[in-house]
């Protein structure tokens, strides 16, 4: 059984000069920053989308935004497509390369340039990992808010491009909520600086259109990124429930209470069930749905709030209360949570799902999820977001079994559709990628995709950046990629 | 300030009759001004267009789900309406849109799509961020006339390009907003304001930047200098949430800022009141025939950017938002209001100048909007190419020429 996505054919010119794109390239960077044996290119071939690779052309690891710029340049010049690159933690295959391309990786760009407290701002390079920056921050009281799970890993240059969410955005936003300028290098080698240290930037909003799109505009070198004072403290409350539909109520309560915690986690039985023997959290593995509420403030307003959220719980039945009373307690509530994936993980292969609902479909959408799962023959763990309806469904599968993942990535699609056809999205903070791109037009119309489409030309006429990505192929009508090159 | 009478205005009725009208205009040529509520029309370039399309007929909240946060309404739709519905659910419009009437002497019912279109904050914008911040989604027809959505309904939403950010502070140029969806945010229940009075310029920002830097959560955040409203001096700090956070907040803040002494803490009206006036800048409003001008700085960048401004032009007055952030600017409206003083003088520093009312002929003389570098220049001219090919929708309104 073929893979279900497919890559477009690689352009045979570009393969066929691969030995004078690489001396190119040699003079570009520094010895040691270009990366072209079989062994060392493996290790670019996919993301945490692991289930599809290609093997690039070539590696560029460049230390500086002009290298950065001259590699563009060059690749620009000679129709080379480049693929840029952080971490490689991308759920939905946003750094998945291709044999005809050129990987820009910012890993050796990950310097805090400078931390301004007085003005609430940190100048980092891009190649900075999120919490990286809350590390260089913490001294001085301060953070930086958005924390994706994988946020020891990944960097601000994936975060940019994805807009990358985490936990505590409920309160704090997501990655565009928290930036307030970039150096982006367009794909001829041109360098602009976009936004600033201040807050409101003059013309379009080019900072807002560049952030979450998935490397298909440019190149991000450098962020200056709003930093937050960390809070006097933060305390979770875990309440446990008979039924997803008494936990989704009571989320929509607290909601409605006029209380927005700064996280609001979701887990379902399952999920329940894995954290539990991994972590052994103390999380009641006999309830059908959980929740970790999370307040910040001084102890008087954490506990006042927490009693108000705790009363609502109780109106919709809560089964068990566990309210943290130490740092201790605080961490073994998380801990479950925050290894969910890597529980996961030990039981079985699975993928990640990332649509967004209305919170108040919650219910509907988790008895139509099982459905689809059984439905394709498998089994579900689900962790989500539920202060803002961003759902993590885990479809669990065996890798090995070719069959298996056909249905399990079937059925992923299946749930993805539900959750536009509920008035949701395909993706809350994971990116389109590779993963979804073939099911844009479940939630966009031609003409809505076009338009994105021709804003990305204005950007990349040739379509050399990240060409694979995002938008489905049959609408492609240039570049390397377009319907023609593909014929 | 007022634009002259177009010779036609075109009212469609939904959503499909907008976009056959800008259909029709394009294959005429004929350009198009956008007016919603009409209170705004100073803002940005004067735009001379050869009709007007109204977005009067698209009326009417959409949808409105407290518990989700959410609300929907076509973009006619009057501000006060959904505030209206916000408030009976303890909800607001949380980013405290500007209301423009005082400033530029229009009347009228601004609408939400203006909101969204020119991209209208307040004072809040410093803890919870602007309108582009809580902007979830879009319907809009462009300058082809073909109906675009971007964005949705849901607070987390990542799929295919950010057009919602695009067309959130372009003023029509992008294309005709039909349909608005934003994130609003409970009302807190108690909102009280401490009061520093005397301050110089240079301790109220650097009051106001320890403030902001604390965890007390500051939703607002402003210095009117002496003479500005009053003799003294007051520098201001608005905290808000249940009633007895706000109490440990102000406590809190009274000790961070010992070093400049407090007043008791202003509440309940007297503090809406004094928010209102510096998010509408009523303190600068008159005289009305003054230039008034918006700077957008790094925070302590802010009092010597001011003292810069004001040995040049000695007659300028100015109040701070957005902890210094934000430099709101009156000076007399003659030659080029400032405008090359101000621009070199922030040339020095990050940020940005903004002309926000002066009269027709010095609009059309000074670029309104801070000029962009060359490339980015280009990438705007190309953006405006590919939502509205034949330049027909709000000609000339942010750059001369596009």
């Amino acid at each position: 059984m073929g893979p279900l996505i497919a890559f477009p054919k690689p352009d045979a010119g570009v393969l066929g000069s691969r030995e004078t794109i690489i001396a190119k390239l040699a003079e570009l960077v520094p010895a040691g920053a270009l990366v072209t044996s079989e062994d060392e290119r493996r290790a670019y071939e996919t993301d945490a989308f692991t289930a599809y690779r290609r093997l690039p052309l070539a590696v560029v690891l460049p230390q500086t935004t002009e290298e950065v710029s001259a590699i563009l340049r060059f690749c620009h010049q000679d129709d080379v497509p480049v693929v840029a690159r952080g971490a490689g933690t991308s759920l939905s295959g946003g750094a998945i390369p291709q044999e005809d391309a050129v990987v820009v990786s910012l890993a050796r760009m990950s310097r805090i340039i400078e931390v301004d407290t007085k003005n609430r701002f940190a100048r980092v390079e891009a190649g900075v990992t999120n919490l990286a920056i809350s590390d260089a921050v913490g001294p001085d009281g301060f953070f930086y808010a958005p924390d994706p799970s994988s946020q020891l890993a990944c960097t601000i240059a994936g975060n940019i491009a994805m807009n990358s969410g985490g936990a505590h955005c409920l309160k704090y936003g997501v990655t565009t909520n928290n930036l307030l300028g970039a150096k982006l290098v367009l794909i001829d080698g041109t360098v602009v600086e976009i936004g600033g240290e201040h807050l409101d930037s003059a013309g379009y909003d080019l900072l807002g259109l560049v952030c979450g799109s998935e490397g298909q505009l440019g190149i991000v070198t450098e962020a200056i990124v709003r930093i937050l004072p960390r809070p006097e403290g933060a305390r979770p409350v875990l309440l446990a429930f008979g039924s997803s539909e008494e936990a989704g109520a009571a989320v929509a309560a607290v909601i409605a209470a006029g209380i927005i915690p700064v996280a609001l986690e979701f887990m379902d039985r399952r999920a329940i069930e894995i954290c539990e023997a991994f972590v052994k959290a103390g999380y009641p593995t006999d309830a059908a749905a959980m929740l970790i509420v999370e307040v910040e403030g001084s102890e008087a307003e954490m506990e006042a709030e927490l009693a108000r959220i705790i009363t609502i719980a109780e109106q919709h039945n809560v089964e068990t209360v566990k309210e943290s009373k130490s740092a201790m307690e605080t961490a073994a509530i998380w801990k479950g949570r925050k290894a969910a994936f890597g529980a996961t993980g030990r039981v079985a292969d699975y993928i990640c799902m990332d649509g967004t609902i209305p919170t108040g479909q919650l219910a509907h959408v988790l008895k139509r999820i099982d459905e689809i799962i059984e439905g394709h023959g498998l089994r579900v763990a689900n962790v989500f977001h539920a202060g803002d309806g961003n759902l993590h469904p885990l479809i669990l599968h065996n890798a090995n079994d070719p069959g298996e993942f056909r249905r399990a990535e079937l059925a992923g699609n299946d749930i993805l559709r539900l959750c536009v056809e509920v008035g949701g999205c395909l993706t809350g903070e994971h990116g389109v990628g590779l993963e979804k791109r073939d099911l844009m037009s479940v939630q966009f119309t031609e003409a809505d995709l076009r338009q994105q489409m021709r804003v990305k030309s204005v950007f990349d006429p040739e379509w050399l950046l990240n060409p694979a990505k995002v938008f489905p192929l049959e609408f492609r009508e240039r570049g390397p990629t377009s319907v023609a090159a593909m014929a | 300030m007022t634009r002259q009478a177009a010779p036609l205005s075109l009212t469609p009725a939904d959503e499909k009759e907008a976009a056959v009208v800008i259909a029709s205009a394009a294959a005429a040529g004929q350009t198009l001004g956008i007016v919603g509520g009409g209170t705004r029309s100073g803002l940005g370039r004067r735009s001379v267009a050869d009709a007007t399309l109204t977005s009067a007929k698209l009326k009417g909240i959409s949808f409105y789900e407290p518990a989700e946060l959410v609300l929907g309404a076509r973009a006619g739709t009057p501000l006060r309406e959904i505030e209206a519905a916000l408030s009976e659910n303890g909800q607001s419009l949380a980013f405290e849109p500007m209301d423009h009437r005082p400033l530029y002497g229009t009347i009228g019912d601004p609408t939400i799509g203006a909101i969204a279109s020119a991209n209208i904050s307040g004072p809040r914008r410093i803890m919870v961020g602007a309108a582009r911040d809580a902007l979830l989604g879009v319907r809009l027809i462009n300058g082809s006339g073909e109906i675009i959505k971007s964005g949705g309904r849901v607070m987390k939403n990542v799929t295919g390009l950010d057009l919602v950010k695009l067309v959130c502070g372009a003023y029509g140029t992008l294309g005709f907003l039909t349909e608005v969806v934003f994130k609003v945010l409970p009302k807190p229940e108690r909102a009280a304001t401490l009061l520093l009075e005397g301050l110089s310029d240079a301790d109220a920002i650097a009051a106001l930047s320890a403030a902001l830097g604390s965890p007390y959560e500051p939703s607002g955040a402003a210095h009117l200098p002496a003479g500005v409203g009053q003799n003294a001096s007051r520098t201001l700090v608005r905290v808000e949430g249940f009633s007895d956070s706000v109490d440990h907040r102000l406590e809190a803040l009274r000790l961070l800022l010992a070093g400049w002494s407090s007043t008791e803490p202003i509440e309940g009206d007297a503090s809406a009141r004094i928010w209102t006036d510096i998010r509408d800048v009523r303190f600068l409003a008159e005289p009305s025939e003054r230039t008034i001008w918006r700077l957008s700085t790094p925070p302590t960048k802010a009092p010597s950017v001011a003292a810069s401004i004001v040995d040049e032009l000695p007659d300028a007055k100015w109040l701070y938002d957005l902890g210094g952030g934000l430099i709101w600017l009156s000076v007399e409206a003659a030659g080029d209001a400032g405008a090359a003083v101000i621009r070199q003088t922030l040339s020095a520093t990050s940020g940005n100048a903004t002309l926000l009312r002066a009269p027709d002929e010095i609009r059309q003389a000074v670029p309104v909007f801070q000029p962009l570098a060359g490339p980015l220049m280009r990438l705007t001219e190309g953006i405006k190419r590919s939502f509205d090919p034949s330049s027909i929708l709000e000609p000339g309104r942010m750059y001369a020429g596009l």
